[in-house]
């Protein structure tokens, strides 16, 4: 087994692993870890593939920023596990994912078995210098796919409209950051409970 | 040399650990994560052709699928929030309130 063969087995193993931890963890912090394990897992398969400047995008945005928002979310609802994800579900919805898990399972058998007996083209056949470098990326993103580049400026300002709009807080009378400002006696003793 | 198809096996196996994490988990931040994953999958099975096909136009769409799933992570842990202060919790099956 050549290097290239056994980076590329180690990274997808520890990839669809922590993939499956992060599924089957009742904590969501532990969740968030793993996934994070996964996408960096993931970004070494980008660099395999020749995507230097996504690879690290991957890891600079995903792992440290918006998974961060992920884990700043959880510690904010303050879940107390038991009284918020312990309970069980109806039955109903217990045989659904039964049924789900047991269709993904033969779903997966049928995938990796038809992946890899497959001859298949090697993944670096078009190989050429420079190939998934800033420059080459920057020179696509600001000729041919200018258009779209731009339209996603608006989807952000979207987001970030939307973002602020969901979590801010209703309240209707006038005197809100007045009695913000008086309230901070409780909210201190929740945060220790 | 490891062939293209691996890497789409990969990225075929993480989309469909993220819809069974989307279909099973009861946690409503565990779903999200999960969609980020899928969203993941798709970005790798890109790469992987992009690469095979010796053209860098993949790489572009990645960029921009990066961009939507930062937007959607912002907007959706703000209806999180929003949930989880009129209802007190963010287990998905409380949410049942469109169910007749």
């Amino acid at each position: 087994m050549s290097l290239d063969a056994l980076i590329f087995v180690i990274s997808a193993v520890v990839a669809v692993f922590s993939a499956t931890m992060m599924i089957a963890q009742r904590n969501p912090v532990a969740s968030v870890l793993y996934l994070i394990v996964s996408l960096i897992a993931q970004a070494v398969l980008y660099v395999q593939l020749g995507a230097l400047f996504l690879g690290s995008i991957l890891i600079i945005v995903y792992a440290g920023a918006i998974l961060v928002l992920f884990l700043f979310v959880i510690m904010l609802l303050n879940l107390r596990g038991k009284e918020d994800l312990g309970e069980k579900s109806p039955l109903v919805n217990q045989a659904t994912k039964f049924i789900v898990s047991i269709l993904f399972v033969v779903e997966l058998v049928f995938a990796v078995r038809s992946g890899f007996v497959a001859e298949g083209i090697a993944a670096d056949a078009a190989d050429f210098a420079g190939f998934g470098s800033v420059e080459n990326v920057a020179t696509l993103l600001f000729t041919r796919y200018l258009y779209p580049f731009e339209l996603t400026s608006i989807l952000l300002l979207a987001a970030i409209v939307g973002a602020v709009v969901m979590a801010r807080r209703e309240n209707r009378d006038e005197q809100q950051y007045v009695s913000v400002e008086q309230t901070p006696p409780e909210t201190f003793k929740e945060g220790q409970g | 040399m490891v062939p293209v198809s691996a890497y789409l096996v990969v990225a075929m196996v993480l989309f469909g650990i993220g819809t069974l994490g989307v279909l099973i988990s009861r946690n409503m931040i565990v779903m999200f994560m999960c969609v980020e994953l899928m969203l993941n999958a798709a970005n790798l099975a890109l790469i992987a052709f992009s690469r095979s096909l010796g053209v860098m136009d993949g790489h572009a769409f990645v960029f921009l699928v990066l961009t939507v799933a930062a937007a959607e992570a912002a907007v959706g842990l703000a209806i999180v929030l929003a949930i989880y202060r009129n209802r007190e919790t963010i287990n998905i099956d409380r949410f049942n309130i469109l169910k007749w």
